[in-house]
């Protein structure tokens, strides 16, 4: 065990080397912070984008999933969100980069101001924006917790109740190592250690995937085992309703309003930039979910006993019983990568929000050093409120992360109609951000706070969340007055 | 090509409803249900029509993107 440990402290370590060396090409501006000067490139750009969407939830998340619910799990999330990802980068994303290049926005708040004509709305969408973004956050360093939880079970039994080192430990160590990349690094850092990590957890994914298939005596042997033991698993069939892998087409488009990818947008040096994310990220998305949906049943048939609320460990265990501790340290690196790829853009949107939304806004006019040393001190801020909202270790991964999409996906009529529809108005995006809010919340009250999906009439509550939100939004609009000539020609410029 | 590539979006947003394969437990090459292979085939066939959209109608240029009737189609 002290192997694995001493290999996942080295990665970290080589890590942080790689995030402070990218630190040295920073210029030391709040653009080159906040958005790296719109230099990224086609590869660094789908790297960071697929790796920022892909965290803890999609790892230990659609494996424990797996476990509880079969294969199916991945038709819940992963090829939906192979097409409406990439749908989404095409159809918003490429946009409102183009916006946010030309008028220079570095938040989603900023360019729903100025759209909407609205600087309240800022302050509206401002506390829900970072009210999704934290539960997001937690997804990773609870993520993080367990799987290390589950990879030392016994280890050090001297050292730690249970012998496992325990999820305030684990996240700990994150939090610091993602912090002091992205401290010096800003997105630039972020960027390039996500290039990196997304490469190590998608390599290390399918060597996972091969040497646990190998261990359990073959591929076929390995789903053989699930046969006997629980043939349901391979099938949908007394596992879930349709209506509801139906309903969970509406969980990806959240990630049309995410901030920490409205940020990754921006970076992108031009249009071109994007042509590889869309084309590449679905291919993406089937390399890493395919191995952790056929891990998650192979536990079964392993013989691995957990109940549902403690599923997160299956990953862990699986990967322990690799019985190689250099194995198991490249592997639970692997999927620290994963989560650690995400953090860091997440930490820096917020820290970037706060900035420009909240404290610039307030203090008016400010130096460029001033704003840096701002961003920055709201980026340490954030980390420690986030760990310690961690400890209080709340529900399970996956259903933690539909919530939190969940709410995201609420958002994502008023983004389509503030780039498409010339004529909806401020009224009517106040009303549907009001609705999202309303009906999200009573939902997940509904939901006993987050301990189950809460289906209603069998389908997600996305669904209904998202339809209310887009019929208030269009209801609104057509009973308010039409934004002005100046904003309509600002965003929707004719030819010539 | 432009509705062509719309078409098919709309296709596969029909095509992930495969109710046919909902209870079969039929194993691809020996290992993988036929219910994940299935979806694992649609995500390359996503990328594939993602390729179309990016080889067929992209935007030249930020202002391509930005004035209305954006996203002609072009060879």
């Amino acid at each position: 065990m002290t192997i694995t440990i001493g290999i996942v402290i080295g990665y970290l370590a080589l890590l942080l080397t790689l995030g402070l060396f990218s630190s040295r090409r920073s210029r030391e501006t709040s653009e080159d912070y906040f958005v790296a000067s719109h230099s990224i490139g086609p590869f660094m750009l789908l790297m960071s984008v697929f790796g920022t969407t892909m965290t803890a939830f999609a790892l230990v998340g659609s494996t424990s999933k797996a476990y509880v619910e079969g294969i199916g799990t991945f038709g819940l999330l992963a090829s939906w969100a192979a097409l409406l990802h990439a749908l989404s980068f095409y159809v918003v994303g490429l946009k409102l980069w183009a916006i946010g290049k030309r008028y220079g926005f570095v938040t989603q708040c900023q360019y729903f101001r100025d759209r909407f004509e609205s600087p309240a709305i800022g302050y509206l969408l401002f506390p829900i924006l970072v009210g999704l973004v934290i539960p997001y956050l937690l997804i990773g360093l609870l993520g993080s917790g367990r799987v290390m939880a589950g990879l030392t079970q016994g280890a050090f039994p001297e050292l730690f109740e249970g012998g496992a080192i325990p999820p305030w430990l684990t996240a700990g160590v994150i939090c610091c190592v993602v912090l002091l990349y992205i401290f010096f690094g800003g997105l630039r850092g972020a960027a390039w250690a996500n290039t990196f990590q997304t490469l190590f957890f998608m390599l290390m994914g399918l060597v996972a995937f091969l040497l646990i298939g190998d261990k359990l005596g073959g591929f076929s042997a390995a789903t053989q085992a699930v046969m006997e033991v629980s043939p349901q698993h391979l099938a949908r069939e007394g596992m879930m309703k349709p209506v509801k892998f139906l309903t969970y087409a509406f969980i990806p488009l959240s990630a049309a309003m995410f901030p920490h990818l409205f940020q990754h947008w921006l970076t992108a040096r031009d249009a071109r930039a994007f042509k590889l994310t869309v084309v590449a990220h679905p291919l993406c998305i089937m390399i890493v979910w395919v191995p952790c949906v056929l891990i998650g049943i192979w536990a079964l048939g392993a013989g691995v006993d957990l109940p549902p609320a403690k599923s997160g460990a299956v990953l862990g265990i699986m990967v322990n019983m690799l019985e190689s501790p250099i194995m198991s340290g490249l592997i639970t690196a692997g999927i620290l990568a994963a989560i650690m790829s995400s953090l860091d853009s997440q930490f820096l949107c917020l820290g970037t929000m706060f900035t420009n939304d909240i404290a610039v806004r307030l203090t008016g006019d400010i130096s460029d050093r001033q704003k840096l040393a701002m961003a920055r001190a709201f980026v340490v801020s954030i980390v420690i409120i986030t760990y310690l909202l961690s400890l209080a270790n709340p529900v399970k991964v996956f259903e933690l992360g539909v919530w939190c999409f969940s709410g995201f996906t609420g958002l994502f009529p008023l983004v389509v109609a503030s780039l498409y529809w010339r004529r909806v108005t401020k009224a009517g995006a106040f009303a549907s951000i009001a609705v999202t809010a309303i009906s999200w919340l009573y939902f997940f009250w509904r939901s006993g706070y987050g301990h189950t999906e809460g289906l209603v009439m069998g389908a997600m509550p996305v669904t209904w969340i998202f339809l209310m939100a887009a019929a208030a939004l269009i209801v609104v609009s057509l009973m308010t007055q039409p934004p002005g000539e100046k904003t309509l020609a600002k965003y929707f410029p004719r030819h010539g | 090509m432009r509705k062509l590539v719309i078409v098919l979006v709309v296709l596969l947003m029909i095509l992930h409803q495969d109710f046919w394969l909902w209870d079969s437990k039929t194993l691809v090459f020996g290992f993988m249900p036929i219910g994940l292979a299935y979806h694992a085939a649609y995500c390359l066939v996503t990328a594939f029509v993602g390729w179309l959209a990016v080889k067929y109608f992209w935007p030249h240029s930020v202002d391509d993107l930005l004035v209305v009737g954006n996203g002609e189609e072009r060879q």
